[in-house]
């Protein structure tokens, strides 16, 4: 169960379904709705970065807000100062992240479980305050913040939110199979063993040093990129947006999703973004229930109690249920 | 026959809709008006959202009195937590979903930053917005977005000022909170103090708002030889500083910058005798100062809150605040013939001599298509040991 899901006809046709509801979606729906669903792609390749590491690798995180920042800096700093053309900026922004993840990985080599969930907030907690550090504030525009205008749209026909709606499904269709490719090799078998039993993966001749640090790079890569889609969506970045709160709320997306798994971060965007709006308006339309952050604790223990393995865990299991039931029957 | 006759009757209906000036009316009916906001309902800066519900509490009060104009007004509030990328999510949602006339009073600046340049492409007015700072006055670059209270920099000059014409020989210390609120008074107070700034400030330093106390900075000014102290702190930390002030026997000419003159708050729990000769400057009737207890502004604004939010902290000028700016949209309302969204930008640039209830005495509401700034003027006053006393005439920078 807690291996990355096989490739069979089945998943695929799943998949391409997925693909194919996807893109029709912002011809349903309002702009409005479409920059939603954008946003919540955006969390869902972040949170496929804290999977790889934390489902798959075993390494704990609460500070991936830090590498959200840096994607959406790099971006937002390439934009603003230099004036790239916007897509140019996701490679260099996952480049950077990609290195500041590597190095933090180092250090955190030493450290196992809950001591390097502390390191990771402490990185989270830094972060905001650096970026409005004296000395960056000519690059980061400090507490005030940069602006950065939205991409025009790529197809004529179509609102700027369909065409970064488009763009953003796709980085994220991409970013899921290499995953899902990295996760089936050699090397994915290596990381989920460091996982299973770090001292018989380094028995086998696993470079747990190297595994760990480029697992923690590759997460950070995932992270980056999906901060600087979040940068296109919002046309602004500030510190105050990447506070600690982001970082718990990454981790709470993952968990919902499915901590495990690939699809998993579909549903954890999606929870990310429609679950406290959910909130706010039951709670505006009702004046006797609890305030919207009660409603959204209410949801999230829910979550819990029905779906403990997360959303998609859920559906694995539904499926491997209904498949012995079909078996049985025979 | 009847289908020709629905045909006229559409023909006309649209041309009716046509000629009501092609207007964008949006959130405008003939019996609501509909208003969107966002508040840090939620996380770091959730104090201030006693200002969200003042004005909730207030437009329910008008709505049971009749409404503006026969209008009801709906005003939605929704909670964006002081983070950027949710305001611009949920002004979106305002905008585009629940189709809102027009914003007002959305708060914070890094927020509204986030916002500003999405809801001047979309025309929608974005009224007396609940920050300091001092870029919502751009007309020229962007005609849809207004601020409210004076800002941070004019208040910083009007201290320059102060100083320049009243201290012999200024030796200046500034200790200032880092970030834009600190950065925004420490450069108004240097851009008052003109060419000179680099001779006459002997010590500047900046703390951290998760710092536990500022006694070391204070001790460093004292050894400065600094005898004037632009204290730009919030509450907690501008208590410490008199505190520690007082105890080491310096005494310069102290400068409190407003967002933490409250007796209550800060001068109490300092000592009041360590404040006395402490000057800030004003704009809006300090609900703790006892000098107001009969003023007929004052007197409404509490019968306001006994009536419609009893329970409420009345030593919490953020009450104050809401009413006031409510007070001012609605004055604002009344007066606005044309409600399409160009018109009431129109009615809000257009303000002459407002008073409001809450505002010093003297300083009234004035706006026009190039000045966007409605609160402009402060008034310094001095404490005596038991309130804040008014001196010199009203601070306008008339920007």
């Amino acid at each position: 169960m807690d291996r990355p899901n096989p490739v069979t006809p089945r998943l695929l046709a799943g998949f391409g379904a997925a693909v194919l509801f996807a893109a029709v979606v912002p011809h349903l729906v309002s702009d409005f709705t479409s920059f939603q669903f954008t946003q919540a792609m955006a969390y869902g390749i972040a949170l496929l970065g804290l999977n790889i590491l934390t489902g798959y690798n075993g390494q704990f995180s609460i500070g991936h807000s830090a590498f959200y920042a840096v994607g959406a800096y790099t971006a937002a700093i390439l934009l603003y100062h230099f004036e790239w053309n916007h897509y140019a900026t996701l490679p260099v922004a996952a480049l950077a992240a990609f290195a500041v993840g590597f190095l933090f990985g180092l250090p955190a080599l030493r450290l196992e479980g809950l001591y390097l969930a502390l390191a990771t907030f402490a990185f989270a907690v830094a972060t905001p305050q650096l970026l409005k550090f004296d000395a960056l504030e000519h690059w980061t525009g400090g507490v005030q913040g940069l602006f950065v205008p939205k991409p025009e749209p790529l197809i004529e026909g179509l609102s700027a939110d369909q065409s970064l709606y488009y763009v953003t499904l796709a980085v994220m269709v991409f970013l899921m199979a290499v995953a899902w490719c990295l996760l089936h090799s050699r090397s994915g078998r290596a990381i989920m063993a460091i996982r299973d039993n770090p001292i018989a993966a380094s028995t086998m001749g696993i470079n747990t040093a190297l595994y760990k640090t480029t697992t923690f790079g590759i997460s950070a890569m995932y992270t980056g990129v999906a901060g600087a889609l979040s940068v296109f969506v919002t046309e602004f970045v500030a510190p105050d947006a990447f506070n600690f709160f982001l970082a718990v709320n990454l981790l709470v997306g993952s968990v919902v999703g499915g901590i495990v798994s690939i699809p998993g971060v579909i549903f954890g965007g999606l929870f990310l973004v429609f679950v406290p709006n959910f909130a706010q308006d039951i709670s505006r339309a009702y004046p006797f229930v609890p305030p919207p952050w009660a409603i959204f604790g209410i949801f999230l223990i829910l979550a819990m109690y029905f779906v403990p393995f997360g959303v998609w865990g859920a559906v694995e299991r539904g499926f491997a249920w209904w498949k012995r039931k079909s078996a049985a029957g025979r | 026959m009847r289908i020709r006759n629905m045909l006229a009757a559409a023909a006309a209906a649209a041309l009716l809709a046509g000629t009501a000036h092609g207007a964008d009316m949006t959130g405008i009916t003939d019996t609501t008006i509909k208003i969107g906001n966002t508040n840090p309902y939620s996380g770091p800066a959730s104090v201030y959202s006693v200002i969200g519900k003042t004005i909730s509490a207030y437009f329910k009060m008008v709505n049971d009195m009749g409404g503006i104009q026969g209008r009801q007004i709906d005003f939605i509030s929704l909670d964006d937590g002081y983070s950027p990328p949710r305001t611009v999510e949920q002004v979106r949602k305002l905008v585009e979903q629940e189709q809102v006339a027009f914003l007002f009073q959305t708060l914070g600046t890094p927020t509204n930053s986030a916002i500003h340049r999405y809801v001047n492409a979309k025309k929608v007015p974005h009224l007396f917005v609940a920050t300091g700072a001092s870029k919502w006055g751009q007309p020229d670059k962007f005609p849809w977005t207004m601020g409210f209270q004076p800002t941070y920099d004019v208040e910083g000059e009007t201290y320059a000022k102060y100083v320049l014409e009243n201290v012999e020989d200024p030796k200046i210390a500034i200790l200032f909170q880092n970030d834009d609120y600190g950065k925004d008074y420490r450069d108004g107070f240097l851009h008052g103090l003109g060419d000179k700034a680099d001779e006459l400030v002997v010590s500047m330093l900046p703390y951290e708002v998760t710092d536990p106390t500022v006694d070391s900075q204070v001790l460093k000014m004292k050894e400065s030889g600094a005898n004037v102290f632009f204290n730009i702190t919030i509450p907690k930390f501008a208590a410490q500083a008199i505190r520690k002030s007082c105890e080491i026997e310096w005494k310069p000419v102290h400068l409190l910058n407003n967002v933490s003159s409250s007796v209550g708050a800060t001068l109490s729990p300092a000592g009041l005798d360590c404040s006395k000769g402490l000057i800030t400057a004003q704009y809006i009737k300090d609900p703790v100062d006892p000098q107001w207890q009969d003023d007929a502004g004052f007197k409404e604004w509490v019968g306001f809150m006994e009536k419609h939010m009893p329970g409420s902290d009345l030593t919490d000028a953020n009450y104050a605040y809401g009413y006031n700016v409510s007070r001012l949209l609605h004055i604002m309302l009344d007066g606005c013939e044309d409600l399409s969204r160009e018109g009431i930008m129109a009615c809000a640039a257009n303000l002459k001599d407002i008073e409001l209830p809450l505002l010093l005495p003297g300083i009234l509401v004035n706006t026009a298509p190039d000045d966007f700034y409605p609160v402009q003027a402060v008034q310094l006053s001095r404490f005596d040991g038991n309130g804040w006393v008014l001196f010199g005439g009203i601070f306008d920078s008339g920007k």
